[in-house]
C-alpha cells in the first residue's frame, strides 16, 4: 500500500487531538529502541499516565511531518491536551517537580 | 574544532552573559548542556529549550549532533 505525505499528516494530527496522551518515540514502550524514548516511558508510566504511543521508525516521514507540524526537532516528543509539552528532558524534570502526574490525570 | 566547542561558541552568542556548558556524554554527536541566562526568567520549559534549539537547529537537521540535553535555569 502507498502511504502518501498528506496520509501521514492527518494520522499525526488524529493522534495528538484523539488522545490526551500522546507519545510519539523510537520504538515501542515494551521495546524501546533510544534510551531517550525509554527514559520518557518510565516518567509517564511512573506518573501513572494512560498514553498512546507512535513509533516512528518505520517510515522516515513520519519524523519529518512530526517535527514540521510541532517544531520541534528530536524525538521522543509527548504532547497532553493537543499541545506539545516537550522531549525527554522536560518530561523527566516534569515527572520529577510532580507536574506531569497532574497533567496527565483523566479528565473528571 | 570539536563539535562541543562549536556548540559552546554558537550557544554563547545566543545567551550573552548566560553560563553556557557543553559536554559530550556518549560519542562526540550526543551532547548535553546546562544553561543559565535571564533570557530564560518567565517562560515556560517548552519555549526555553525551543531557544536552546534556535541557534543550533542547522546542526540538529544535517545530523551532527545526534541528541541534545538540555538543563535551562533562570537567574
Amino acid at each position: 500500500m502507498i502511504v502518501t505525505d498528506d496520509q501521514i499528516r492527518e494520522e499525526i494530527t488524529k493522534a495528538i487531538t484523539e488522545n490526551k496522551v500522546m507519545l510519539f518515540m523510537k520504538g515501542t514502550p515494551d521495546f524501546p529502541r533510544c534510551g531517550f524514548s525509554a527514559r520518557t516511558v518510565q516518567a509517564l508510566q511512573m506518573a501513572g499516565a494512560e498514553f498512546a504511543a507512535i513509533d516512528i521508525l518505520p517510515d522516515p516521514r513520519i519524523r519529518e511531518q512530526l517535527s514540521a507540524h510541532s517544531g520541534w526537532p528530536t524525538v521522543p516528543q509527548l504532547f497532553v491536551d493537543g499541545e506539545l509539552v516537550g522531549g525527554c528532558d522536560i518530561v523527566t524534570e516534569l515527572y520529577q517537580t510532580g507536574e506531569l502526574g497532574r497533567m496527565v490525570q483523566p479528565a473528571a | 574544532m570539536q563539535l562541543s566547542d562549536q556548540v559552546r561558541g554558537l550557544l554563547e552568542e545566543a545567551f550573552p552573559g548566560g553560563d553556557v556548558e557543553v559536554w559530550p556524554f556518549s560519542g562526540d554527536d550526543h551532547l548535553s548542556t546546562r544553561i543559565r541566562s535571564e533570557r530564560f526568567s518567565g517562560l515556560t520549559l517548552i519555549d526555553q529549550h525551543r531557544l536552546v534549539y534556535a541557534p543550533v537547529q542547522h546542526l540538529l537537521d544535517d545530523g551532527s549532533i545526534h541528541a541534545l540535553q538540555i538543563k535551562t535555569e533562570a537567574p
